[in-house]
């Protein structure tokens, strides 16, 4: 039978273990809740991984390791269209841009980071495809999942935590009285602080910022600690309706109905 | 006949129950089991698991219900249930017991998440010896300065009355705003 399911029943650190445990060649598909990712596997080490539209190509990766600039990135997708990974690495490697060494540390790197990435998916579907090897025309790399897992646990675990401490991205953030001066912030916090605004849920913050939930849990989680804000209601959301909370609609009556809860309770 | 209802939450074994009991005219309708992990069998042997179940009469034509919610996370499907229609809720923190104050936190956070009814936060076992200051609390609990938080004492009726008081001035403060 084939290997497919929920990811809420199943979890990616639980498929990479079996993977890796089963020492399985094939590819690992996940259908997200807004991309897909392929992680694909020979003998039970990772491979080769591609989430959403990056296609996990050499120039890519190295673009983004800063080890090509933008318009070497550009030429190269004009002009080595055809070409493979393989031998576009071969080609870098002897004009002297890079060397093995940068391309298979970056490649890992990257491939790494992609995996890390979907141990916060906790919904969607997977199926493993034995049919779908590692494509041919990237260069493969040979990882071992142990490291990977472990940290995979160790994220899922974090997120557990994260999820008790702030159990809905659907709140607002404000500020509290502390000022913000001589305060170091990281890039990504100082992403997050920008829009701190009791109209913006830390939901829609997360989404323009392009961070993860777990990230911007991280970050929200460490602005709380250090009393730089505080949770709130969005503003300007219209408030749930409270079925029931009163029997009559009259405000005036309302009023009566707590005064005379507040008069027998102080006489009991 | 007209009902209305408060909640009464928090973590596990922070003397929801009790608080209930203090004031209920009748005996508390509790959903009590065993419990069953070592861990928490060490803190108390039996615990809530759908709710506990108190009333007030104020009048021939009105009465209060006091809704516990079951403490332990793996019941905590309950929640939204009983918060609905609540005319506010209160928090209890078992002052000395600070392992469960991030869970307190985490609960006050999702009752506010599903309505934006008044709530206080009531800091029981303030007559034990080892009890957390309430400044200390209200710190570990990150509660801003205009949130409610009372001394209680779960047993005493005299204390579990004013946290229901002062519960039903916030009510009243918000309804004159």
């Amino acid at each position: 039978m084939a290997l497919r399911g929920n990811l809420r029943d199943f979890t990616v650190t639980q498929l990479l273990n079996l993977i890796n445990l089963a020492g399985k060649t094939g590819t690992l598909v996940l259908d997200g809740v807004s991309e897909q990712a392929q992680i694909s596997f020979r003998d039970g080490k990772l491979a080769y991984a591609r989430v959403g539209k990056e296609d996990g190509s050499l120039a890519l990766v190295l673009h983004k390791a800063n080890k090509i600039n933008a318009n070497q990135y550009r030429a190269i997708a004009d002009r080595a269209g055809q070409m493979t990974d393989k031998e576009l690495g071969l080609l870098l490697i002897n004009a002297g841009y890079v060397t093995q060494e940068d391309i298979l540390t970056n490649l890992q790197g990257y491939f790494t980071e992609l995996v890390r990435k979907l141990f916060t998916w906790v919904e969607g579907f997977f199926r493993f495809e034995n049919e779908i090897l590692p494509p041919d025309d990237r260069i493969n790399v040979r990882l071992d999942l142990e490291n990977i897992i472990i940290e995979g646990s160790r994220q899922l675990r974090e997120l557990e935590q994260l999820q008790d401490e702030i159990p809905s991205l659907d709140m607002a953030l404000k500020f509290t009285d502390r000022p913000l001066t001589n305060v170091n912030l990281s890039v990504d916090e100082w992403k997050v602080v920008k829009f701190v605004d009791p109209k913006n849920t830390m939901r829609q913050i997360a989404k323009t910022n392009g961070l993860s939930d777990i990230e911007v849990r991280r970050i929200v989680y460490g602005l709380l600690q250090a009393g730089l804000v505080e949770l709130t209601r969005p503003a300007g959301v219209p408030t749930p309706p409270n079925p029931k909370q009163f029997p009559t609609q009259d405000k005036e009556e309302q009023k009566t109905l707590i005064n005379k809860l507040i008069g027998r309770i102080r006489t009991m | 006949m007209q009902t209305v209802k408060m909640v009464v939450t928090g973590p596990f074994s922070a003397g929801k129950t009790q608080f209930i009991q203090s004031v209920s005219e009748i005996d508390v309708v509790a959903t009590e089991r065993k419990i069953s992990t070592d861990e928490e069998k060490s803190v108390k042997s039996a615990t809530t698991v759908a709710m506990d179940f108190g009333r007030i009469t104020v009048d021939n034509d009105l009465v209060l219900y006091l809704f516990g919610t079951p403490g332990q996370k793996r019941f905590d499907f309950m929640w939204e249930i009983l918060s609905e229609g609540m005319l506010g809720f209160i928090v209890m923190v078992d002052s000395t017991r600070p392992e469960t104050f991030r869970e307190a936190r985490s609960i006050l956070e999702t009752f506010r998440a599903y309505a934006p009814t008044p709530f206080v936060v009531a800091a029981n076992k303030q007559d034990v010896e080892d009890a957390w200051d309430l400044d200390d609390i209200r710190h570990a609990l990150r509660l801003d300065s205009n949130t409610k938080l009372l001394p209680c004492v779960a047993t005493n009726r005299d204390t579990v009355k004013a946290v229901l008081l002062e519960l039903l001035y916030s009510i009243i403060q918000e309804m004159e705003s």
